[in-house]
């Protein structure tokens, strides 16, 4: 196949790798190719917040000099990318999808992006996403929602939504996430794409607008569990910034993910994670993946994790007070929208105003949230107990991965809703996140692909792999060994059946 | 308000009432980066200079822990005779404030560093030296916020002004916070107490070299809880003092603060809990915010950093490599120097033990090391209301005038003369004296000149000398001393005149 005649945004960023290094096509070509498709798409899909493309093309073209000396470039050099707006870069607007953001240019890269750039990755721009990664389904940017490339009246999905979309709608072949409860495996899930959220430690968060320090993780997005290994592998590894960086190897997802096996694997049914609250159609293609998965050669046992059942509520408090004090430094004062500064205000009072104005419903519900359950008297009652829940659900992990290798469960209980559908019910809106949260409770990692498409409305459905800290690579070794089942079965990408935009 | 009509003199107050303090004092690390980031420490740079996306607290930056800092906080406890936490954690403070960038202070909390120790201080009495030990609650460490400067409005606070500046090269300056248990039984001696435990406590961190400790440069502040206990009546409610910011201002907030509550329990009324700001110029602090609704800071463990867990291994090794502590120092000063309790109290209260210390090192002999500091130079420093340490005079500077009274080119009178000059920025030693033309008069021609015409003008005097009343000799040395104008040396003129009249003593 000779890529250049291919339709280049189609492709895998593996393959467009291999063709940009071996000169078959150049990095300037293929991202030329996503700048239009962007340009022909985004309007109704609007997943991006900034597109970049003159900075993307002075890169790609940086690329493909380099290319011509000779240069070793590296696995993903030339490769478009797009990253979630919460990571910063220099010179280019970040925003969070907040309005107390806008036109603030960070001064410098995140770690994240310093690593995209050193690999040679071509940035495209940034992406949507719920107001500081608040929500899931990007319907709380304050730039407005990102569509569904499968049916553009649905949400993508969140907070990652803009990251998600844009793989689905072939505007990027690579994104950027970041997972606080699910902001990257649940918009993978909704829109057909794979999402991994890495073990937290595993990348660096500096230069990651925090939400939840915690909890928050950055993680590739890709459209094949390979190219989210090999992206997994540029952004991955210790950073002497990020005190919570793990100083050892990165797992080699890319080998497992090439290797795709499953023969011998222990795979683990959470009872929790199943059953009620999950759509039909969601437990239906859960189910035949379980069963293609134990025709692999796995052995399929059930586990338990009892205090899954109170991961939301322990999520709910200890978000919303990490975010309470995260967020307070969006006061007016040194960047971002600052409101009444008239004379006739006292600092208080400018502060107060440029928060009232700059932060949206939802960002302000989880600030008070947060600021309650921190209250003097009330600390020991939430933030400590939730803690505790935290302490037990780890411990719940621990057990479960004694008795097998990784766990499964289905990534999100429904398919993609109606945009407008659940805005006005948070507590609908939270259970989305329900299979995902027990992962950024305990810190470990998780990875999001395809198995299908719901027989009730024909939308896709994610499976979600789960494996301890630091056991990244299971994830890939067991994602490519389904993902390529799945594929033979279909004799293509779920991804190809996305209708035309 | 009138505070002023409502206080009782300090003496009347202590017959009836019994203070009880607290100190807090931050101490400025003197490490060459900040506690979360690379960023310089340096005092006096131009605004905003020292800065960076972390100590900025930009949106996505994170602290990583200066572990020098660390190191000199257990060096500062291990001296504090504290216990060093095997595992503890920073927490976030959070309130709003423009001067700190991220509207939470990274501190710790519930779980210091330090936790437990003592100083022992010495307080003059009038039956001699008085050791009083001093208990510590903890010593943590935790990041200094910007530095505002309020432009217009009269207050010279937030509230009024037209527009207010911050310098962030402070913040995210390393700081500790070591905070005493409450200090009672001490009485009238309180007020001294208190000045000898900052005083002590600095001489330890200038010992450990941890600190510059300047306090006018704000790298030492000190906050003084105070409330008086009334016999049988129990503790009263305590103030915060803040902005205590000298040793001698330390002694007298709480003399002024004894003297004020004793006022408000005098007339019936009662003491407020509240931050109260200390003043220099008046030496009495006026009232700010009340704390009777205290504060709610929402502290929870700092989630951007991992815990500190120094191992056991690291703290004997800085407890092995300490410095000698300012009190064995002190004693071994004493029997070297051959000097009793009292005279060494006198150059502990004068903050001179360092000082003296280093013009003896520079060649001076002890007690002429003495007696410049706790003399002339402690006087100027009194006069400037600066710490003797802040004086612009050195060591070698003073091993120099030394020099120069023993060879006679200078006498003492001269050396004072001397000092004014150098202290009043004119330059070095031999500088100030060429060019106030300060040398001895050492040249016996014209020292002869002056002798001559002194015995003309007084032949009676002259007279009463020749017949053997020699002590009239000092009507012609007076003489001859004041046409000199002082430079010539006393002693050498008196010889001199003799000679000249004949006359043998
Ligand atoms: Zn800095």
């Amino acid at each position: 196949m000779t890529v250049a005649a291919a339709d280049l945004i189609r492709q895998p960023a593996s393959v467009l790798a291999a063709a940009i290094s071996a000169g078959e096509v150049s990095s300037v070509e293929v991202t030329k190719a996503h700048l239009a498709r962007i340009a022909e798409v985004d309007e109704r899909v609007h997943a991006f917040l900034q597109v970049t493309a003159e900075a993307a093309l002075e890169s790609a073209q940086v690329v493909d000099a380099k290319r011509k000396t000779g240069a070793k470039l590296g696995s993903l050099a030339g490769v478009p990318i797009a990253v979630k707006d919460v990571l910063t870069m220099r010179g280019v607007p970040t925003t969070c999808g907040s309005k107390i953001l806008e036109g603030w240019c960070p001064p410098y890269d995140s770690t994240v992006v310093s690593r995209l750039r050193a690999a040679d990755m071509v940035i495209l721009g940034k992406t949507n996403m719920d107001e500081f990664a608040m929500g899931s389904s990007t319907e709380h940017s304050a730039y407005g929602p990102t569509h569904n490339p499968w049916d553009l009246a649905r949400i993508p999905g969140g907070s990652g939504g803009g990251s998600a979309a844009a793989l689905a709608a072939f505007e990027t072949p690579l994104s950027i996430g970041t997972d606080t409860g699910g902001s990257i495996r649940q918009p993978a899930a909704v829109t057909g794409t794979v999402g991994v959220k890495p073990t937290y430690g595993g990348v660096s968060r500096y230069g990651l607008v925090a939400l939840a320090s915690s909890l928050d993780q950055a993680g590739p997005c890709a459209r094949s569990v390979l190219d989210a290994a090999l992206l997994h592998s540029v952004i991955a590894g210790h950073d002497p910034r990020d005190s919570t960086s793990i100083n050892a190897p990165v797992p080699d997802v890319v080998a497992a993910a090439n290797r795709g096996d499953v023969r011998g694997l222990r795979i683990g049914l959470v009872k929790e994670l199943s059953g009620e609250g999950y759509q039909a159609g969601v437990l239906q293609r859960f189910n035949e993946a379980v069963e293609l998965l134990q025709g692999l050669g796995a052995e399929v046992v059930e586990v338990s994790c009892p205090h899954f059942d109170y991961a939301l509520g322990a999520y709910y408090l200890i978000l919303p007070s990490e975010a309470s004090s995260n967020l307070a430094r969006f006061d007016g004062m040194r960047y971002g929208l600052r409101v009444g500064d008239d004379g006739s205000n006292s600092v208080e009072q400018v502060m107060s105003l440029s928060r009232e104005a700059g932060f949206g419903a939802e960002v302000k519900r989880r600030i008070m949230l947060g600021t309650y359950a921190l209250s003097s008297g009330y600390y020991d009652a939430y933030y400590g107990q939730a803690q505790k829940v935290r302490t037990l659900i780890t411990r719940d992990f621990n057990a479960a991965f004694e008795k097998a290798d990784v766990l499964i469960s289905p990534t999100a209980p429904t398919t993609a809703f109606k945009i407008g559908e659940k805005v006005d019910d948070p507590l609908a809106m939270y259970l989305n996140d329900i299979a995902t949260i027990p992962v950024n409770l305990a810190g470990n990692c998780a990875m999001s692909l395809p198995v299908g498409l719901s027989p009730a409305d024909g939308l896709p459905v994610g499976l979600q792999i789960m494996a301890p800290p630091m056991a990244d690579d299971r994830l890939y070794l067991v994602g490519a060994a389904l993902e390529s089942a799945l594929t033979d079965s279909w004799g293509h990408l779920l991804i190809e059946e996305v209708p035309d935009l | 308000m009138s505070n002023a009509q409502l206080t009782v003199p300090f003496d009347e107050a202590m017959t009836r009432y019994e203070p009880i303090i607290g100190l807090e004092v931050h101490v400025e690390l003197g490490t060459n980066s900040k506690m979360f980031c690379s960023c310089a420490t340096a005092f006096g740079a131009p605004p905003n200079t020292q800065v960076c996306p972390v100590c900025l607290g930009l949106p996505g930056s994170m602290p990583v822990l200066n572990k020098v800092a660390v190191e000199s906080t257990i060096r500062i406890g291990l001296a504090l005779n504290c216990e060093i936490a095997t595992w503890c954690r920073f927490a976030r403070k959070n309130y709003f404030y423009p001067d700190m960038p991220k509207d939470y202070q990274v501190s710790q909390y519930d779980e210091p560093l330090c936790t437990n120790g003592w100083l022992d201080v010495t307080v003059a009495t009038d039956d001699g030296p008085q050791v009083v030990r001093v208990e510590i609650e903890r010593v943590h460490m935790e990041e200094d916020t910007g530095k505002l400067t309020h432009a217009g409005g009269a207050t010279g606070r937030i509230h009024g002004a037209d527009y207010s500046l911050v310098d962030y090269n402070r913040a995210g300056i390393p700081l500790i916070e070591i905070v005493t248990k409450t200090v009672i039984g001490t009485g009238p001696l309180a007020p001294a107490v208190a000045r000898a435990y900052v005083a002590e406590l600095r001489d330890v961190m200038r010992a450990l070299g941890v600190s510059d400790v300047r306090m006018e440069e704000g790298s030492l502040r000190c906050d003084v809880n105070l409330s008086l206990n009334e016999p049988g009546a129990g503790w009263g409610t305590r103030s915060e003092t803040k902005n205590v910011n000298s040793l001698r201002s330390v002694e007298r907030a709480v003399h002024s603060e004894i003297e004020r509550q004793a006022g408000v329990l005098d007339g019936g009324g009662r003491v407020i809990q509240e931050t109260r700001h200390f003043h220099e110029d008046t030496g009495r602090s006026t009232s700010g915010r009340s704390k009777e609704q205290a504060e709610d800071y929402r502290y929870f463990p700092e989630p951007d950093l991992v815990p500190i867990a120094p191992t056991r291994s690291w703290v004997e090794e800085l407890r092995a490599e300490l410095p000698e502590v300012p009190s064995v120092k002190r004693a071994r000063l004493q029997s070297t120097w051959g000097i009793n309790e009292f005279e060494l109290a006198t150059l502990v209260n004068a903050g001179a033990v360092e000082l003296v210390e280093s013009s003896i090192a520079a060649g001076v002999d002890p007690a002429a090391a003495r007696k410049w500091w706790t003399g002339e130079l402690l006087r100027v420093a009194n006069e400037r209301g600066v710490e003797l340490a802040d004086l612009p005079v050195t060591a070698t500077q003073i091993a120099r005038v030394e020099s120069l009274i023993a060879d006679g080119s200078l006498n003492d009178k001269l050396a004072r003369q001397v000092f004014e000059g150098v202290l009043a920025g004119e330059g070095d030693v031999d500088v100030v004296i060429a060019q106030r033309g300060l040398a001895v008069v050492s040249d016996d021609g014209a020292l002869l000149a002056a002798i001559d015409e002194a015995l003309a003008a007084q032949p009676d005097v002259v007279e009463k000398i020749k017949s053997g009343k020699i002590q009239a000799a000092g009507a012609i040395v007076g003489a001859v001393m004041k046409t000199t104008k002082g430079q010539a040396d006393a002693a050498k003129v008196r010889a001199l005149l003799l000679d000249r009249l004949g006359v043998s003593e």
